[in-house]
């Protein structure tokens, strides 16, 4: 089943169906999500109407979560089987799970400062999701850092496990670090059971992420492929010439 | 196991030989812990407080600073290349760099933290705890920057990359590291945080080498 994509002439196919579906499915989601968040929920009673950050704010932080996730899987098939298009679709998924990640940590803050008083508090959720942030940033960093791509592919790769590794043991050290030297001075505003009314924005917003998450990976997939078609077939010119030329 | 002597002897002898290069990384790090006091002020006990913190947070960007040599040379004039089609299987070859970088860079780190701590004015009773956490600490962050120089290494600005691949990834060693010597100050025995630090020092042992290894043979191909 996975080899049968490895193929990328396979790979565009299978995308090339499945895009037309997921970008309307987005611009469906999104869009009736946005409706509800802005119009047909009510304001909190404690919050106001702040709370409707919260319907972009906790999505991010999923598909900032997943896409990392998504990242270290698409990296293990790629380093493990050797997979060409697996790695192109790690690559193409970094930005965009940096993207929600400073999505996830600016609207957080613009939620603090008329919540908490204040725009970052080093609570352990705001200092986890930073520090994902930073591990997008090395992946990204590394990906680029060599002139002969595939290195930077397999040694981002080998990153990107060793990250996922470490995510969950940086999470739990952060929590500890968090109550060793922050006794609740800040209160964090326990969530309630959330209404229906609040909840079906929600995941209508969170589906809708995660479509335009699959939305751009292919799109990105797509124009890093046909990049290095471009490349290869550039390259196959210059010998045709040069071989002529020499003859 | 021969030749993971040879290898850690060889590379302490040549970190010894060019012995400036590690006394940089030592000079670093008291500079930089003692540029704290102009920056936060004299006081005693402000930097009784800031002390295992600063002590930290210094060890680990003056540990950086060494990184970059680990491999390097050895893959500018080609004995990586050697060292990848030996015998000996390449995890041990790495586990044995990066053995001879502790012996160079986190040993030194170690000894002089105390005299930083003496400048930082760290309560007295900590300082068995602190050399406890420093030796298991700085053995992590040798295990992992050497997967960081590992990884980036033949690539453009290597040094700058290699800080952020690898300070993310340590941010527990300094966590659990400062939080040993502050719980000891604060009259708490600091049994959990060494003994988590030398858990995650039990699985850097596993997960480095490894991927120390698959990066190099990367590297040389």
């Amino acid at each position: 089943m996975l080899h049968r994509f490895a193929n990328p002439t396979r790979f565009l196919r299978l995308a090339n169906a499945v895009l037309p579906w997921a970008t309307s499915l987005t611009v469906i989601l999104i869009g009736a999500g946005l409706y509800f968040a802005f119009g047909a929920s009510p304001a909190d009673y404690q919050q106001g109407e702040t709370v409707r950050i919260m319907y972009v704010h906790v999505p991010s932080a999923w598909m900032a979560m997943f896409a990392y996730a998504f990242i270290a899987v698409a990296s293990a098939v790629g380093l493990i089987w050797k997979h060409p298009v697996a790695h192109v679709c790690a690559l193409a998924a970094a930005p965009i799970g940096a993207c929600f990640t400073v999505i996830c940590l600016t609207t957080g803050s613009l939620w603090g400062k008329p919540m908490w008083g204040t725009w970052w508090v080093w609570d352990a959720r705001l200092t986890s999701v930073l520090v994902l942030f930073f591990l997008y940033l090395g992946f990204i960093a590394l990906a680029n850092a060599f002139d002969d791509a595939a290195r930077g592919e397999k040694a981002s790769a080998i990153l990107a496990l060793v990250g996922a590794v470490n995510l969950p043991i940086i999470k739990f050290s952060v929590d500890w670090w968090n109550t060793l030297h922050q006794p609740a001075s800040v209160t964090k505003i326990g969530m309630p059971a959330v209404h229906s009314s609040m909840l079906i924005p929600l995941l209508l917003m969170a589906v809708g992420f995660t479509m335009l998450f699959v939305v751009l990976v292919i799109v990105r997939a797509r124009a890093e492929l046909a990049d290095r078609r471009i490349n290869a077939l550039r390259s196959a010119r210059i010998h045709a010439e040069t071989a002529q030329s020499g003859a | 196991m021969n030749g993971f002597f040879a290898l850690v002897g060889r590379d302490t002898r040549i970190a010894l030989r060019q012995l400036s290069d590690t006394m940089m990384v030592i000079v670093f790090f008291v500079i930089a812990a003692a540029l704290f006091p102009f920056g936060v002020g004299p006081e005693p006990n402000l930097l009784a407080r800031m002390a295992p913190g600063i002590l930290w947070v210094t060890a680990l960007l003056a540990a950086m600073l060494s990184f970059d040599r680990l491999f390097q040379n050895d893959y500018d004039d080609g004995t990586l290349e050697l060292l990848v089609i030996a015998p000996q299987p390449l995890w041990m070859t790495a586990l044995a760099k990066i053995v001879a970088h502790w012996l160079t860079t986190g040993l030194p780190l170690l000894v002089a933290s105390p005299v930083i701590g003496i400048m930082l004015i760290l309560e007295p009773s900590s300082y068995g705890v602190l050399m406890l956490a420093m030796a298991l600490g700085t053995a992590i962050i040798s295990l992992v920057g050497a997967l960081g120089a590992a990884l980036s290494l033949g690539s453009r600005r290597s040094g700058v990359l290699l800080s952020l691949l690898v300070l993310p990834l340590v941010i527990p060693v300094l966590i659990f590291g400062a939080g040993a010597v502050d719980a000891v100050i604060g009259g708490f025995a600091a049994t959990q945080q060494l003994l988590i630090l030398g858990g995650l020092l039990m699985a850097c042992l596993v997960v480095c080498p490894w991927g120390c290894a698959v990066a190099l043979r990367l590297a040389a191909e």
